[in-house]
């Protein structure tokens, strides 16, 4: 048996390829064994017990942690805002996006300054750009409700309004991304052959009629890849809501990545945020492996 | 046509304009919370409530003096600075060293590893959040800077990014040197890492940022201010000091800087960083 071993070994080891894939991998297995595929694994383990983390008794519980997220409100609510938030960001950075990339795909100059200008935000700390934001929507000074007394509207105190704490967190996940989605439909906009715009200008066609006819569906894989994303991002809000709400007020922005962490570091409740963790999974990994088919990621991944 | 050539270069004349008005705007109601940080940050204290207003005309620097004495600024750079260098290094040589190994090493298991390696991209950190806390805290890691950079050396991106790239350098150059007899290892220092300078300083970019605006795992692993993160220290402050909103924002201005310096100087590479994977970090 051993000589066996020996002989595969020296038959795959012949340029010294194995032993230097020992080495040069050794580091990525090890990280990627002890803190990634390892804690998927021991995160299903730990969501069958009843533990705080710390004493040496845990309870096994079967399924129980899930019948009972399942069947409270709690994480329903969570879920509903995780989902109001991912369309409200989806449905407003998206299009507006877009609407920059067309603007500055138009030959104007200034091109790398406008980018710059967007891109700002996406490269800025969320924690940064929540603390400034929450003073930003301070009811008393804030600068958009003064503003917006001045025209002599009543402007809500959008984070303590369980009806506008949602609102004023989607604006600022829609000032974060808006940017990043230009720069991605900038370079798909590159992409389609001018001819196409050149023939329909011949057909008499205008400037809305080649968004709506030509860009929009051309751009239509741009879109998809961009959607996924968002929709990954927003299944890991946290920072933005640990900053401005706390989850607040009355659980209107108590998401998903929040009420785990309540469970886990809040609470010690490690089952049951456990089994948030599988459930958070489970939306993840249908939303990645969709993100991998929008892209050439898959094929590249073979080649 | 000639009529049709008319109207159109007359739709440019006017279109032009309107693009410039539209973008700056746009870009205008961008920047407002740069230039609301920045401008509260210089007010005088008893002016902090005051009606707003967007570009400073008072400059009250001693506030960032007063915040740096409020909070152990200078040590959360300090600790931010190190994790950052820590996480980049790895990421860059780590990232690299697998990289090889999937683009031109032939081992048994290769495309199957390959495709785990990936597959870890679809667990976020939320996911192993408590088994990676317990393994911290096993460790005796906890309020360290091991537990803060560690788990972060390698990065799925990166390996995907740099085999790409690994991929174009055509393989005629590995072999001759091989068969000037440099070990596969050597020919990786020597060779595929001096070639592949443009994807690794993107890598280095997309690292630095992460790791420089990183929160949750920070908050998760440290309990000592001392060990504080910029972000995570910002974060402790506005609890402490909501109200003194001058002392905040200079703080937040301080914590922001960094970052927004690394991507104006490294912003083409990241912008294509983005754009030819079609993916982030």
């Amino acid at each position: 048996m051993p000589q066996a071993f020996a002989a595969a070994w020296r038959r795959y080891n012949r340029k010294g390829d194995l032993t230097a894939a020992i080495l040069a991998l050794a580091p990525a297995l090890l990280v990627f064994g002890l803190f990634n595929i390892y804690p998927l694994l021991d995160t299903a383990y730990l969501s069958l017990f009843e533990w705080d983390g710390l004493s040496p008794q845990r309870v096994f519980v079967g399924l129980q942690n899930y019948r009972e997220l399942l069947s409270s409100g709690v994480l329903w609510n969570s879920l509903r805002a995780t989902a109001y938030y991912t369309f409200g960001v989806i449905t407003l950075s998206i299009p507006l996006g877009l609407g920059v990339a067309v603007l500055l795909n138009s030959g104007i100059r200034g091109t790398a300054f406008y980018r710059t200008l967007y891109f700002l935000p996406v490269v800025t700390a969320t924690v940064a750009a929540a603390v400034v934001w929450t003073l930003m929507l301070d009811p008393g000074s804030g600068l958009l409700n003064v503003a917006l007394r001045r025209i002599g509207i009543t402007a809500p105190s959008w984070l303590r309004s369980p009806t506008w704490a949602m609102p004023a967190v989607i604006l600022v996940g829609v000032w974060k991304r808006l940017g990043f989605n230009m720069v991605v439909y900038l370079a798909g906009l590159q992409g389609i052959p001018r001819e196409y715009y050149e023939a329909a200008e011949v057909d008499g066609a205008g400037r809305w009629a080649l968004l709506r006819r030509i860009t929009v569906p051309l751009l239509a894989p741009t879109t998809a890849l961009l959607t996924v994303m968002a929709l990954i991002d927003s299944f890991l809000l946290f920072d933005q809501v640990y900053v401005m709400t706390g989850g607040g007020p009355a659980g209107a922005t108590d998401v998903i990545g929040y009420l785990l962490y309540r469970h886990a570091f809040r609470y010690f409740n490690m089952g049951t945020a456990s089994a948030i963790a599988w459930i958070m999974f489970a939306f993840i990994a249908v939303a990645t492996l969709a993100q991998w088919r929008l892209t050439d990621f898959g094929a590249k991944a073979v080649t | 046509m000639m009529h049709a050539l008319a109207t159109r270069s007359a739709r440019g004349r006017l279109a032009r304009p309107l693009t410039h008005g539209l973008l700056l705007t746009g870009g205008f109601v961008m920047l407002v919370p740069f230039l609301w940080m920045l401008t509260t940050s210089l007010k005088p204290t008893r002016l902090a409530f005051s009606p707003p207003y967007l570009l400073p005309t008072t400059f009250e620097w001693h506030n960032y003096l007063e915040a740096w004495n409020a909070a152990p600024f200078l040590r959360f750079y300090l600790n931010t600075a190190i994790i950052a260098t820590g996480i980049t290094l790895g990421q860059v040589l780590f990232s690299s060293l697998a990289a090889y190994a999937f683009a031109r090493l032939h081992f048994p298991g290769r495309d199957l590893l390959f495709l785990v390696f990936l597959g870890t991209m679809m667990v976020p950190l939320h996911v192993t959040l408590i088994p990676s806390y317990l393994i911290v805290h096993w460790l005796g890691w906890i309020d360290t800077y091991q537990a803060l950079i560690v788990p972060r050396l390698v990065s799925a991106f990166g390996i995907f990014l740099l085999r790409q790239y690994y991929l174009t350098i055509p393989v005629d150059l590995d072999e001759a040197a091989l068969i000037d007899g440099a070990s596969r290892l050597h020919v990786w220092w020597r060779l595929i890492l001096p070639l592949s300078q443009p994807a690794l300083a993107t890598l280095a970019i997309f690292a630095f940022l992460f790791a420089w605006n990183d929160f949750l795992w920070p908050l998760v692993v440290t309990n000592d201010p001392n060990m504080r993160t910029v972000q995570l220290g910002l974060a402790m402050f506005q609890g402490r000091y909501g109200t003194r909103w001058t002392l905040l924002m200079a703080g937040t201005v301080t914590a922001t800087l960094p970052a927004v310096l690394a991507f104006l100087i490294g912003q083409r590479r990241f912008i294509q960083g983005i754009t030819t994977t079609g993916l982030k970090g």
